[in-house]
């Protein structure tokens, strides 16, 4: 398989939002506004990629039955480095996203691609696979937050578009999370016809 | 190379291996991070004394003396703010209340009468939209404002219990707590009672005792929550 087709394999083809409907949790939870679906997007993608590699690396040594503990404790060992990481070096971003950060743990898109692609390809594909994989889903989380974020409180990345008084609340909350997903989720699948 | 067998031994050297490597791993990155994340936590608290005490002044030095008063199960630490010649500027309080999510913790700075200087909501989990506003919604000039006044001479619990604070839209529940950490927290440090936090209602409020001027620190044991 060439790597150009692996990774917009993540992006369009099997984006993990909108066509695999993967870790729909942090998708719904941290999609209040762009910027965070963003920050969440780039961090999934960080750890996506590094386990891929890493397990791709390890698929040989790791015996079977033994695999799915084995990925948990490398998944999780990356999402902690990278808390501790944002933690230090960008507080502003672990400020509004500190909370969601150990989710990427038990996100099902990390434990998907470690199962379904990097147990099986070698590193460097698999490397492509969380590279597309991740760059999809930070492309769907930031959609996402910037379409709730516009509806419901009128601004986008700080750009007030509106008066926030305009808004219609419910966007921000869980229930427009659902209905925006909705939406994308039928948008994207009329395009890709 | 093959695949391992998963065999018993094969299975428990690998997993351990595993874990062993991730441990030290771990170990390695919080050694390094530890000390850049004390001096963020460190600065962040700074700043945010220097905003609640001085406004936005930001270079001018100031000397802190902290102390911890235990009440219970809530907790404050107070901070004697006071120039680098001795004149004292005032004291901030912290404390955290459970907010729309457990954990809001609220700095705020009184002057030595017991105005409120100024105030930032250090840490909460609020909802992003709502209750995530309360660090701007209640600042000077905002729709909620706070500054200036004195818990113990104004009402500061939201209109609909009968205060007059303006509380944040679809957020009661914050503002509620918001309120009651800041009038906690002025109960800690001036003892008496806040209009806020004695259930008096809108209906002629009780004639309170004035606060008194000096800011004696030392915390009076009976002064928490009077409800009648």
């Amino acid at each position: 398989m060439n790597k150009i087709k692996i990774l917009l394999n993540g992006i369009v083809k099997e984006n993990p939002t909108f066509v695999l409907l993967l870790g729909m949790c942090p998708t719904l939870g941290t999609t209040t506004s762009a910027i965070n679906g963003l920050g969440m997007g780039l961090a999934t993608a960080f750890v996506l990629i590094c386990s891929n590699v890493v397990i791709s690396l390890l698929k040989k040594m790791i015996p079977d039955k033994v695999r799915i503990p084995s990925f948990i404790v490398i998944i999780a060992t990356f999402v902690t480095v990278l808390q501790m990481l944002m933690q230090a070096y960008v507080p502003a971003l672990y400020a509004s996203l500190g909370l969601f950060i150990p989710l990427i743990v038990v996100n099902c898109i990390v434990l998907g691609r470690a199962e379904a692609f990097a147990a099986k390809n070698t590193p460097l594909d698999s490397f492509f696979d969380g590279l597309g994989m991740g760059l999809g889903f930070t492309l769907a989380l930031t959609l996402l937050g910037a379409a709730r974020e516009i509806l419901g409180s009128g601004k986008v990345f700080d750009i007030t578009l509106w008066n926030e008084d305009y808004g219609m609340l419910a966007f921000v909350l869980a229930p427009g999370a659902f209905i925006v997903l909705g939406y994308l989720i039928a948008i994207m699948s009329k395009l890709k016809k | 190379m093959k695949k391992l067998e998963s065999s018993l031994k094969n299975m428990t050297i690998v997993l351990t291996t595993v874990a062993l490597v991730a441990a030290a791993l771990l170990g390695y990155m919080n050694e390094i991070t530890k000390e850049p994340i004390a001096l963020i936590e460190k600065q962040n608290l700074e700043n945010g004394i220097k905003k609640v005490i001085l406004g936005e002044a930001g270079d001018k030095q100031i000397n802190v003396k902290t102390d911890s008063i235990i009440d219970g199960k809530q907790i404050f630490v107070v901070y004697e703010v006071s120039s680098t010649d001795g004149k004292p500027l005032g004291k901030a309080i912290k404390t955290s209340v459970n907010g729309f999510s457990p954990d809001m913790t609220v700095l705020t700075g009184f002057a030595p009468d017991g105005k409120i200087l100024g105030y930032e909501v250090l840490k909460h989990a609020e909802t992003p939209g709502l209750g995530a506003k309360a660090n701007d919604w209640f600042q000077s000039g905002a729709k909620g404002d706070i500054i200036g006044k004195n818990p113990a001479k104004d009402h500061l619990t939201v209109i609909k219990d009968g205060g007059e604070i303006d509380a944040i839209t679809a957020a009661t529940i914050t503002s509620r707590a918001f309120l009651r950490a800041i009038n906690l927290e002025y109960e800690k440090l001036f003892g008496g009672k806040t209009n806020g936090n004695t259930g008096a209602t809108s209906a002629a409020p009780a004639p309170e005792p004035a606060a008194p001027d000096t800011a004696a620190c030392a915390a009076p044991a009976d002064s928490t929550l009077v409800t009648e």
